[in-house]
């Protein structure tokens, strides 16, 4: 059964409201996964930087 | 006893510990809210007084549950902080709290979202939205504390304070619809005599509190590595430092 997707996105009369608070849940999410990756990504590279500079070098 | 705690809590172990465990923490919380998702959106009947309107509160609740659990653990991360004096409790506080910052504001907007409809106002100024506006000035005034010194651990035993104060407002925000009037309905799921909630709206429901829940921890421990990491660089810069200008040591 294909579910009549106008309906769906009327949301009753409703979608503005369902679909906004579902978008910025949506987004907000979506940055801070984004910029928590990103932040880990570049301090293991400064760290890797770190530990060739360093006189003791560790191996991993 | 504090001296086994401290070999639990000692980050090269949690590192080894709680890394392998990320995939499978990112995949469970991918398929908890695809699932909350299908059953939220498609698969659950319309509110019989809301209508659609009330499918925001898959989001909604969610969110508010986990800015309320994130901020206990910041507090009781900062409180093992003070206690026992172990660095990774002050490392995972740190990075609890932006996280929790964020699913505060979800909470905040989509709440402000669904009362426009249902309430006829975006905002009201009554105890439980009030008590969650302070939950997020919580979670800002610690981020803000943590930098506003020159001095790291001046910073953040001022921060550690705010956030056993805090936690103070954490009754408020659960008891504030008992207590007050407000706007804001009662606690249909946590209550006494169990969930006055329909099965149907239950499902997604706690399926999308179990996928933030994951996504949450995700977040942290990511935040975590990255702060251990941070905090090896510096050791090594200093120890590089001292290395090379041995007579200032």
């Amino acid at each position: 059964m294909m579910p009549d997707l106008g309906a769906f996105l009327a949301m009753g009369g409703y979608g503005a409201y369902v679909w906004s608070a579902y978008a910025i849940t949506g987004l907000i999410l979506g940055l801070l996964v984004v910029a928590t990756l990103r932040a880990r990504r570049s301090m293991r590279a400064s760290l890797d930087q770190a530990e060739q500079a360093s006189p003791r070098r560790r191996t991993r | 006893m504090a001296k086994a705690l401290h070999r639990l809590a000692n980050p090269a172990r949690f590192l080894r510990i709680a890394s392998p465990l990320l995939p499978w923490i990112a995949a469970g919380a991918a398929v908890c809210s695809g699932a909350g998702l299908w059953f939220g959106l498609v698969d659950s009947p319309p509110d019989y007084q809301q209508g659609d309107a009330a499918r925001i509160m898959y989001v909604h609740v969610p969110a508010a549950w986990n800015a309320l659990a994130g901020y206990a653990g910041l507090a009781i991360a900062s409180a093992v902080a003070l206690v026992w004096r172990h660095p990774l409790a002050l490392v995972a506080a740190r990075c609890i709290a932006p996280v929790g910052a964020c699913f505060t504001v979800i909470a905040i907007a989509t709440g402000s979202i669904w009362g426009h409809p249902m309430w006829g106002t975006w905002w009201v100024w009554d105890a439980r939205l009030t008590s969650v506006v302070v939950l997020l000035f919580l979670y800002l005034g610690y981020i803000a504390l943590l930098q506003a010194f020159d001095e790291q651990e001046t910073g953040e035993r001022a921060a550690t304070v705010l956030a056993l104060i805090g936690a103070v407002n954490l009754p408020v925000i659960k008891f504030s619809v008992d207590w007050w009037n407000t706007l804001h309905q009662p606690a249909s799921i946590l209550r006494f005599g169990g969930p006055s909630i329909d099965p149907a709206m239950l499902l997604p429901l706690m399926l999308m509190a179990g996928g933030f829940t994951l996504l949450f921890a995700y977040l942290v421990i990511i935040r975590m590595q990255t702060e251990l990491a941070r905090r090896r660089v510096m050791a090594l810069r200093r120890a590089a430092l001292a290395v090379s200008q041995p007579n200032d040591a």
